[in-house]
């Protein structure tokens, strides 16, 4: 077993490595082909059954220089698309055969089109994730797309769609989630031996790891905190919630913990998790991917909430299951996802008593006076006063 | 002889070029842009016809009296140019210490501010003395402005009155005397400046020869952010784009992409060989990345702006800065700063980051082709040039990278060759000075 | 998305065709209607432009209202900047669309119209969901606001150019089985199959008529500005009255008008007079402003520009690349529909489509209104603007607004941007004719 320290260097080191190097050796070593896709969720289980490695591409942090990306972008244009396509133009992303576009949000669904533009020889999938829940027709509408993704992956990939691979992958993906829920829960119950700064670089390097090489990683790491002896400080209890797609800086996440708070539940990388339950793994495996994902998905701004309620019961469901003090909302700038949401889950928020705070940042956010302000007033007047300040 | 005058009324600076029929530069005239649009532009084609009159009388007054006298003749001028409006400004003061001061400190108010000017008219009289005096800035604000900082600080503390009371005094007359119109022209104040060298007989000959040539404006055409204000009509007013393009081609004829990173907006321009423009990109509505931020960051650094680049180039780690939003910049930079961060190397990021942005809008433009011009206050810093060069070399391989030192009358030369109908290289060649 | 009235105060600026007339007393009758919903019990459904189901939601005797339609009405009444402050007030971030903003405002200050009516509440919100993220959370915002059943319909986007078969079996089951008995449940009322086609053939006709005033800008002198004169054309089709005889009766009036301009030789109303003397023919991306919407128009107008062929205009169908009702499949052709409106193309779908527009008008140029508040539009632009310039060798222009913020519009700095661009197409045009200048 790896130590803890050297299992989060190595998370680091991958998390810093612009040019994908560990995907670029991968890719040499076993002679297979890789497939990006952009946040928030993707079925990754389709592109490791035809024996692609799967990898995040989350941006480009507060290291890359935009040089290319902003002659693509207004100012107001989130920062995600400009590194993303900086890391395109700069040949960051050549070692890509394929790249998927979940329906996130139009910025994303746009930038499937100019990928299609600048990379007309690459296969380009836009993931219309489906809105509506009924088997019959969501359910039907997202098994045709998971499939017609099979193929245009298998052609690419050069294999022919095996059922029993893909079985396989949905096996290996749900314990891929397992030990993010068990992460999750240890965080939550224990965060003093699970900072969120280690723990996010951790899940980090499972977005261009394969997930069997991840799966090692997460559990040795998750074995090294129970031993910790660590004990617990005097820290709030915060939820971070609205960071799911473009990616805080680390400085960010290590600026609120610094400020007195324990983070015990978050977005972050949010389609690592969004299936909250297992893909049954008898039948049609195609199917068993589509129906969890139409009854177990996640709630969260990139779905339609279809219960009226929905969006006012969720954050004080989620402090009650973390156990948590506050919200701290915090969401990309020009977000429109996160930041429409914000009203309506800050209202169900205050309205049951849990005190929240607001910021917005971008992913090469430089300057972190701020939020440590903000972040450490927020965990000194919940010490104090439970929040009522 | 007919001069075709190109005024470009910048955000920061009004600048007029006035050219001959064969597309020769006459003179040029700059000065500072004020509330008063109309004036600024008169102010700066006045200083572009006194330099077209001192160019005419360098070939008479040269040849009878040699060089040397025609700078004096010059500096002559300047100082009963200054000497005029810094006897307005003090009339004005005087009114306005009647009007704003407390009846029991005027007296000794105006017995000090006539010490402060009798100070500031004995260094113009130095100036003039001297015989080869350093170089200053052209602007009365700035010349007067300082020598009557200087005579205040001096003066006023053993008066037991507030240095303040001074300077609110400078600051309220000062935008009067720039706001109204007072004589500056050539046949104003060339006799008087030939008096102070002597009258002699062979200069007011040249002189009046000069004089006899007939200068006509035969037609002007505006540009700039003002240009709207400018009272011409419709088809003599020519957007900043297509003069630029111009200027640029006429000082450097293969400039095929030209940036100019004024004050308040950055625009990349591609031009054809012609000076024709092809495409163009300006920044967007915000403001980020241009001259003026640059401006904020010298304020919140508390130096001027033109010692920024120096400082940066003495860099030896560059630091990522991020944002150039002039919002954040200040907030950034004290955050830097606290870090231990060195002055120069975030200096030399921030001028990074603002030809970064430069950089998009030349890639949206259609990128950089040779030979690559740059213009604008900008171009004068040292540390913006280097990041410039640095980024185009990396990115566009190499380029041909001209800077004329008369960069800023691009736009007012592109102006006065489309008064001239001249859309060929040529004009203002002169101008042109490879860095 | 399109104005129906409140053309500008001073008369003489204002547009003044007899359809403008027809238009301004249709949308009154409606929202007469809408007022009185409560009393007569009319059902309300509020929808949205791109996508609308409005044959079928007429077919259930409801009355349409378009959320979208009121917040650029109020910004073109001057009440946006107000409503918006009011949303960002309770909360709503800076950064997100104005659209949205304005109308949870409006709902804040008393819900008055456009017409100065008094606005029902909805008995039901039909989300028809087509190429913009926005409107899925601006429904739910609303549903914050009302009690009342809410429905949702899911287009896919054409990502691969075009509306899938298997897509459109989604919409069309969605329809079936979702929306129909939503519209049901709420109406009292059976679907009514037959009155469905009947409404669809309406919608059909409309349309022809819509399609011939779109093509008439074809012609030199153009006798229509296809951007900021067509989104009064396409207010009624775009709205309410698509599938209505009044619908098919302003067309028909519509296309007459058109007509007669041709048969003069006449150019548009615009405000800087009648433009019959067209310097430059331009295709226009992106939604106008409407805060400043005869302004913006004027720049044009002022320099002799006439708008030839515009993608906003097609937000609400895209009926000039051969698309109408087909009454003869009511579902099918709603899901082609919904499929097909121009928010829900591909990038590369759109730059076809600008290209064409440059190609078959005969354009000289093209220019992009790129809104802060629209990403669905924004997202791209500046690949859109460079891959357009590539096909047709001729330079775009590029200027930024809002829709209804009035903080995001810079009369100078669009004045500044427009003038030099016309500038650069006349010298380019003396250059070309000179063949290549000295």
């Amino acid at each position: 077993m790896t130590s803890r320290a050297a299992i989060v260097d190595r998370a680091l080191a991958l998390y810093e490595d612009l040019d994908f190097g560990s995907v670029r050796a991968w890719c040499a070593e076993e002679g297979r082909k890789a497939a990006g896709y952009l946040p928030v969720y993707a079925p990754r289980e389709i592109i490791h059954a035809v024996g692609m490695l799967p990898v995040g591409i989350h941006g480009g942090r507060d290291r890359l220089e935009i040089i290319r990306g902003d002659a693509f972008f207004q100012s107001y244009i989130c920062h995600l698309p400009r590194s993303v396509i900086e890391l395109l133009q700069s040949g960051r992303l050549d070692m890509l055969s394929a790249m998927l576009f979940p329906s996130t949000c139009d910025v994303i669904r746009n930038l499937s089109g100019m990928w299609q533009v600048l990379r007309p020889n690459l296969y380009t999938r836009y993931c219309d994730v489906p809105q509506v829940l009924e088997a019959g027709t969501g359910g039907r509408f997202w098994r045709q797309e998971l499939e017609t993704l099979l193929h245009g992956l298998a052609e690419v990939a050069g294999v022919t769609p095996d059922v029993e691979a893909l079985r396989r992958s949905n096996a290996v993906y749900n314990e891929v989630r397992q030990v993010i829920r068990a992460l999750y829960a240890a965080r939550r119950d224990t965060p003093w031996r699970l900072p969120t700064e280690e723990l996010y670089l951790v899940l980090r390097a499972g977005e261009v790891l394969p997930p069997e090489a991840f799966l090692q990683m997460a559990r040795d790491y998750l074995a090294a905190t129970a031993a910790d002896d660590a004990r617990p400080r005097d820290r709030v209890r915060v939820i971070v919630a609205g960071a799911f797609c473009e990616q805080p800086p680390l400085g960010l996440i290590k600026t609120i913990e610094r400020a007195g708070c324990y983070i015990v539940d978050d977005d972050f990388l949010l389609g690592n998790r969004l299936l909250t339950a297992d893909v049954p793994l008898d039948g049609d495996p195609l199917s068993a991917l589509a129906d969890t994902f139409l009854r177990h998905a996640m709630p969260s701004s990139i779905l339609y909430e279809h219960a009226p309620d929905g969006k006012k019961r969720l954050m004080a469901q989620r402090v009650a299951d973390a156990r948590a003090d506050g919200i701290i909302f915090a969401a990309p700038s020009f977000c429109d996802p996160a930041l429409l949401d914000r009203p309506m889950l800050r209202a169900g928020a205050e309205a049951a008593d849990i005190p929240c705070i607001a910021f917005q940042y971008s992913e090469n956010t430089g300057q972190f006076q701020q939020f440590r302000e903000q972040a450490g007033t927020f965990s000194d007047s919940i010490k104090l006063w439970g929040g009522q300040a | 002889m007919n001069g075709f005058v190109g005024i470009d009324l910048g955000s920061t600076t009004t600048k007029a070029v006035v050219l001959a029929e064969d597309g020769s530069i006459l003179g040029k005239g700059i000065t500072n842009s004020r509330s008063n649009y109309d004036l600024a532009a008169e102010v700066a084609r006045t200083e572009a016809f006194v330099t077209a009159r001192f160019g005419l009388l360098r070939r008479e007054v040269e040849r009878v009296a040699g060089a040397p006298v025609l700078d004096r003749l010059m500096r002559a001028f300047r100082v009963q140019q200054n000497l005029v409006q810094m006897r307005r400004l003090q009339a004005l003061v005087d009114e306005e210490v009647d009007r704003g001061v407390m009846p029991g400190l005027q007296s000794p108010t105006r017995a000090t501010l006539e010490a402060i000017f009798q100070r500031v008219e004995a260094e113009e009289e130095a100036w003039f003395a001297e015989e080869d005096p350093p170089r200053r800035s052209d602007f009365f604000r700035d010349v007067v402005g300082s020598a009557y900082t200087r005579a205040a600080e001096a003066l006023v503390p053993d008066t037991g009155l507030s240095f303040d009371l001074f300077l609110g005094l400078w600051d309220k007359c000062i935008i009067r005397v720039e706001n109204e119109p007072i004589g500056l022209g050539f046949a104003d104040h060339i006799h008087t400046a030939i008096a102070r060298l002597g009258s002699p007989p062979a200069v007011i000959e040249g002189v009046q020869r000069a004089l006899a040539v007939e200068l006509v404006a035969a037609t002007t055409v505006g540009t700039g952010y003002g240009r709207a204000r400018l009272p011409f009509p419709k088809e003599q007013i020519r957007s900043e784009i297509l003069c630029h393009g111009l200027g640029a081609h006429a000082m450097f004829p293969n400039t095929r992409t030209v940036l100019d990173i004024g004050g308040q907006d950055t625009k990349a321009i591609q031009v054809d060989a012609a000076g024709i423009v092809t495409s163009f990109q300006m920044n967007d509505r915000c403001a980020a990345g241009c001259g003026r931020y640059l401006g904020y960051i010298a304020d919140e650094m508390n130096i001027g702006l033109h010692e920024l680049g120096p400082i940066a180039m003495k860099s030896t780690r560059s630091v990522k800065i991020n944002s150039t939003c002039t919002v954040f910049a200040g907030a950034e930079l004290r955050e830097r700063l606290s870090l231990g961060e060195r002055r120069e190397d975030i200096l030399a990021g921030l001028h990074r980051a603002v030809i970064l942005r430069a950089m998009s809008l030349l890639a949206r433009s259609g990128g950089i082709e040779d030979e690559f011009t740059f213009t604008g206050g900008v171009a004068n810093n040292p540390a913006a040039v280097a990041a410039l060069t640095r980024l185009v070399e990396e990115n566009y391989g190499h380029r041909t990278l001209n800077i004329s030192p008369s960069s800023i009358y691009t736009g007012a030369l592109g102006a006065a060759m489309f008064a001239a109908g001249i859309t060929h290289a040529g004009s203002g060649r002169a101008e042109g000075a490879t860095s | 998305m399109t104005p129906h009235e409140n053309v500008p105060p001073a008369p003489d600026r204002a547009p003044k065709d007899r359809s403008m007339q027809l238009q301004k007393d249709m949308i009154a009758e409606h929202f007469r209607r809408l007022e009185q919903a409560p009393e007569t019990h009319e059902p309300v459904v509020y929808t949205f432009v791109p996508g609308n189901l409005t044959e079928l939601v007429r077919s259930f005797g409801a009355l349409p209202l378009l959320p979208e339609i009121n917040a650029l009405q109020s910004g073109m009444r001057g009440m946006s900047r107000k409503y918006i402050a009011e949303a960002e007030k309770a909360g709503h971030s800076e950064d997100v669309c104005t659209y949205v903003k304005c109308d949870i405002g409006m709902i804040k200050s008393g819900n008055i119209g456009p017409t100065g009516t008094r606005l029902p509440k909805p008995d039901l919100l039909l989300l028809s969901y087509t190429g913009c993220y926005t409107f899925m959370k601006w429904f739910e915002l609303l549903r914050e606001e009302y009690d009342c059943p809410a429905v949702f319909l899911h287009v896919p986007y054409q990502s691969d150019g075009r509306l899938a078969p298997e897509h459109r079996q989604y919409i069309v089951d969605q329809i079936r089985d979702k929306v129909i008995p939503a519209l049901e449940q709420v109406t009292g009322r059976p679907y009514d199959e037959e009155k469905l086609r009947e409404l669809l053939g309406h919608s059909r006709d409309a349309e022809d008529d819509l399609v011939a005033v779109f093509e008439s800008a074809k012609r030199r002198p153009s006798p229509i500005d296809a951007y900021f004169g067509a989104v009064y054309y396409v207010g009624p089709i775009f709205s309410a009255f698509r599938g209505t005889p009044e619908g098919v009766a302003y067309y028909r009036a519509l296309r007459a008008e058109v007509e007669a301009r041709i048969a003069a030789g006449a150019g548009p109303i615009t405000p800087s007079g009648q433009l019959d003397d067209q310097k430059y023919r331009l295709v226009v991306e992106g939604p106008p402003n409407w805060t400043s919407f005869h302004e913006f128009w004027q720049m044009f107008s002022d320099e002799g520009a006439v708008c030839v062929a515009s993608t906003y205009t097609k937000v609400g169908g895209t009926y000039d690349f051969g698309f109408r009702h087909d009454p003869s499949d009511p579902l099918g052709t709603l899901a082609d529909y919904c499929g097909g409106c121009y928010t829900n193309l591909s990038l590369p779908q759109r730059i076809d489509m600008l290209a064409d527009y440059v190609r078959e008008y005969a354009a000289d140029g093209f220019l992009i209104n790129s809104v802060k508040s629209c990403n669905s539009f924004s997202a791209g632009q500046l690949l859109i603007l460079r891959e357009v310039e590539k096909r047709t060798g001729i330079p775009g222009a590029f200027v930024e607004s809002d829709l209804v913020d009035p903080r995001y519009f810079s009369a100078a700095n669009i004045k500044n941007r427009l003038e030099s661009y016309i500038q650069m197409l006349a010298a380019r045009r003396i250059g070309s004719s000179a063949g290549g200048a000295a």
